[in-house]
């Protein structure tokens, strides 16, 4: 638990958004617009082969025809998005390639963020981690995306030797074309939604992971997204293959500069599981949130979708969700595979006047899959917290089942907590459960802790710890620190 | 179907100006809305076109010659209002015996009664829906209830529509209004039947309910439209402080039908439950939607829906929660569980809660699978063939909603046609 000192120095130390500083690095701009010549800049920025232009444009051209889809539920709703007012590319102006030559304003930047690039540190520098002996020194490699572009990926020599491919997505086209020509867009394709059609044509990087047949990836991967320049957006793409028997875990965290203007993120994840893999995707989302009357902060736009495609493969997704204006979003797997599985832990929390709607899709193809879902919504201030999630078990999913748990809390009176499943069931043998509950947080819960000297909000801080434990507990251990202090950070404020 | 032909504003009879413009209104917001899409997020799972596609008329001719003991409830002892084809027929009805403080009249002759301007439309009106705009368009059948404050009506009144007309497909828009003073009781019983599984009609039927403080209303949907006819039912209900409100809904015939229940707990501490049942088998396809709203505080609402699909049917179950931020103190319950008995049928369900307070307890549940095979291999090892076991459980799934309805004779009726529509069920004989 987080005590209430804690979250006071925390938050005295860095004033509401910890993240908020700007970096002042010459960066290169793609100049504001959105037209075929700014797909064709990005492609030749990146030495981009023929090929991946030819299908950035075709994205580009179905996007042109499609409408910004309107049934997602934020009851504030959001201004109209210019697409015409974003740059589409920004970059640090010196390429850097060994640690010795990044800039070292980059340098600074991360590691105020608590993100090592020298191999030497282990992440996040979190106390909890290093103190305990069993985990000290357990190096996670990282790439660090700095707005359109990767800065740098520790750790490669290692993961080589293993025979993990991890790199920024752009040094993979290079480098292993067949493997990225073969897979991208192999799940979420170019034409899929508004937003990823977006990200088709405009994607400029992202993190690249190929775990070869058999391999246990030695470490976890990371990547760390920060959006620094004005009037930007991100447009990331991250691709995951792991093949037969392979397994690997990936963490993802991201922050942005305060600024009163929106800011647009529209990443694509793919991730494709063969036979018998493992991938377990884990996401600490905290983007910019906006103030407390709505002005500013970043709109989560995320398309992400796994697919089991071997026999018992099995995807698992988790994610914390406490940042952004507007986080909209369903990371969803596809069931193809006998007996394969996919998992879905989310916490979300929206406070000031953030707005979620989140959730996930399961989508049973193959015999015997199974999902398990487990949402928590966290409400406080005047957030908008929506779980929208999908369970369909088609003809062919027998013995297919899915266990559905979503719950809200919901923390002061000017909030809401939604809840809109579908679930869709096409044969007789699958079974789907869905349970669902909204409250407040018990009041006798609460007695008891302040019976016994516990402050108001040290309680509710414990209480909501407890309510999110089931979540916190598939993140991997520094992270689930991480996430635990970020949360009663973002509670600070919502009691009394 | 055009508006022309279900819509003869000018041709309706004497009418107060209010009527006029509600009618009017309401045309208008039809023509701008015209019928629901599958693109419209309420109607994804159900497709109308195969009701606008056909050419329906206001009325056709009708037979004189109706038998109705095959359509009464036995061992009822109730009021009994009929409709044949969407045209009351007073010589086969009986609205005597309801005793003092409660009237119950055709709509239309009941337009002048007071309070009734304000309430006609009230809750409907606010629906943007095609059918029910077109309802509010077309009223003319169907009665107007009203026990007034204290009273309560002495039998329970059977609102039974027939359809008759096997040649021209006729479409109906029976509109009924009830009305329960403060402290009044009242049992409705809303049903809709054919006289053969050949005939091609449409009910686009409204209710709206008003229960006054501590009134206790218990309403009936039977929907046993012939399986080649469709019907779209919407209840609204408006309750005010203490009172409680139980709406049954059992959907066992139609091609495509539509079941609306929209409540709206307007005063405090008021209850409602919302019972139902959905047997569909061939290609039926049944859908219900619940928009339950919690607008004041401690109120209690409880929703428990049932659905069996065979063969290559299929089922919706949408139930919206809403508790506004005046609904601090709610606490409701929403349950939807479903039974699929053929590997073609389809379910689609979609609990939903949307909450703005948070002194509120509110949970759903939503379940699909099949018959346990472990209980029928229980009954089994005791002796009982495989049918009967299936049969039995099937039943003992539904069986828990007909234990809420209040009206034995309807409970029994119901158990007695659900299980003869379940597959292998003859031999099964169940005492309710």
């Amino acid at each position: 638990m987080t005590t209430t000192e804690e979250v006071a120095r925390i938050s005295d130390e860095r004033r509401e958004y910890k993240f908020g500083f700007v970096t002042d690095i010459e960066q290169d701009f793609a100049p504001p617009g959105l037209d075929e010549s700014t797909v064709r800049f990005i492609s030749s920025k990146k030495n981009e082969p023929a090929w991946l232009l030819e299908w950035r444009l075709k994205a580009f051209r179905k996007w042109q025809a499609m409408t910004e889809p309107e049934w997602v539920f934020l009851p504030y709703g959001y201004p109209p998005i210019d697409y015409q007012a974003i740059s589409y590319y920004a970059a640090p102006k010196a390429g850097p390639k060994s640690l010795d030559e990044v800039d070292p304003k980059l340098l600074e930047t991360y590691e105020k963020l608590g993100i090592p690039l020298s191999e030497t540190k282990t992440l996040l520098g979190i106390e909890g981690a290093a103190e305990s002996p069993a985990d000290a020194r357990r190096p996670v490699a990282v790439d660090a995306v700095f707005d359109s572009v990767s800065v740098k990926t520790t750790f490669q020599k290692e993961l080589a030797e293993a025979g993990v491919i991890f790199c920024p997505i752009s040094e993979a086209v290079r480098d292993h074309p067949e493997l990225v020509q073969k897979y991208l867009g192999s799940v979420v394709p170019y034409s899929d939604n508004y937003f990823a059609t977006l990200n088709s044509a405009v994607f400029s990087d992202g993190s690249f992971v190929y775990v070869p047949k058999g391999v246990k990836c030695p470490m976890e991967l990371s990547t760390y997204f920060r959006i620094n320049a004005r009037n930007t957006g991100q447009f990331e793409r991250t691709l995951i293959i792991a093949e037969e028997g392979a397994d690997v875990s990936y963490l993802e965290g991201c922050t942005a500069p305060m600024r009163d203007e929106n800011q647009l993120h529209a990443a694509v994840v793919e991730l494709v599981a063969m036979k018998d893999a493992t991938i377990k995707y884990s996401t600490i989302q905290n983007w910019y949130p906006g103030d407390e009357n709505g002005k500013g902060g970043i709109y989560n736009f995320v398309t992400k979708r796994g697919i089991c495609k071997g026999d018992r493969a099995r995807i698992s997704w988790t994610q914390v969700e406490t940042g952004s204006a507007i986080t909209w979003k369903y990371p969803s797997v596809i069931l193809q595979g006998d007996d394969s599985k996919g998992e879905f832990y989310s916490v979300a929390l929206t406070n000031l006047r953030q707005q979620a709607d989140t959730g996930t899709k399961m989508i049973h193809i193959g015999k015997n899959t199974t999902s398990t879902v487990v949402s928590k919504g966290i409400s406080a201030g005047q957030g908008q917290n929506t779980y929208r999630g999908l369970i369909q078990m088609n003809k062919g999913a027998k013995n297919a089942h899915n266990y559905t748990q979503c719950d809200s809390i919901l923390i002061g009176d000017q909030c809401g907590a939604h809840t809109f499943p579908y679930v869709d069931i096409r044969n007789q043998t699958a079974t789907a459960e869905h349970e669902a509950s909204t409250t407040k947080i018990a009041e006798d819960q609460l007695f008891y802790c302040t019976a016994r000297g516990i402050s108001e909000e040290d309680a509710v801080s414990l209480l909501v710890n407890g309510f999110c434990k089931e979540v916190f507990s598939e993140l991997p251990m520094e992270f689930a620190v991480e996430a635990n202090k970020l949360l009663a950070v973002s509670l600070e404020g919502s009691v009394g | 179907m055009t508006m022309q032909s279900t819509v003869e504003i000018e041709a309706m009879p004497e009418q107060p100006q209010w009527a006029r413009e509600l009618r009017e209104s309401a045309r208008a917001r039809f023509d701008k809305i015209g019928y629901p899409s599958t693109a419209d997020e309420r109607w994804r799972f159900t497709n109308v076109d195969a009701i606008t596609r056909i050419e329906w008329a206001a009325d056709g001719p009708t037979s004189d010659d109706i038998n109705l003991d095959p359509f009464q409830i036995p061992d009822l002892d109730a009021a009994l209002a009929v409709f044949i084809d969407g045209q009351l027929r007073a010589d086969l009805s009986d609205l005597s015996g309801l005793g003092e403080g409660v009237v119950c009249e055709p709509l239309i002759e009941a337009l002048s009664r007071t309070g009734v301007a304000d309430r006609l439309g009230a809750q409907s009106a606010t629906l943007t829906d095609g059918f029910t705009a077109l309802n509010d368009a077309s009223f003319g059948s169907g009665l107007y209830i009203e026990v007034q404050e204290g009273f309560a009506a002495h039998r329970p009144i059977h609102v039974l529509s027939l359809a008759t007309s096997g040649d021209t497909p006729i479409a109906a828009h029976p509109r009924n209004l009830i009305v329960a003073g403060k402290n009044a009781r009242v049992q409705v019983i809303e049903h809709y039947n054919a006289v053969s599984d050949e005939i091609v009609n449409l009910n686009n039927a409204v209710t709206e309910v008003f229960a006054d403080e501590d009134a206790f209303v218990e309403h009936y949907l039977l929907e046993r439209e012939s399986e080649r006819g469709y019907n779209i039912s919407t209840l609204f209900i408006r309750q005010g402080a203490r009172s409680v409100v139980h709406s049954h809904t059992v959907l066992l015939g139609g091609a495509i039908v539509r079941n609306n229940v929209v409540p709206t707990l307007a005063g405090e501490k008021a209850h409602c439950l919302i019972n139902g049942l959905y047997v569909a088998h061939n290609e039926q396809h049944l859908d219900n939607q619940m928009r339950v709203r919690h607008a004041a505080p401690n109120c209690e609402s409880r929703q428990y829906y049932k659905g069996i699909m065979n063969d290559k049917s299929r089922g919706v179950f949408t139930g919206r929660i809403i508790v506004d931020k005046a609904g601090q103190g709610t606490d409701a319950i929403q349950t939807n569980r479903n039974m699929l008995l053929s590997d073609d049928a389809r379910v689609n369900a979609r609990p939903q809660l949307e909450i703005y307070a948070d002194d509120v307890k509110c949970t759903h549940g939503a379940t699909t699978g099949r018959v346990d095979d472990e209980a029928v291999f229980y009954f089994r090892s005791r002796g009982l063939s495989e049918e009967v076991a299936r049969a039995m459980l099937i039943y003992a799934f539904a069986a828990e909603g007909f234990d809420r309805m209040q009206l034995a004779p309807v409970r029994r009726l119901l158990a007695a046609e659900m299980i003869a529509k379940l597959p292998r069920a003859e031999g099964l004989s169940i005492e309710v």
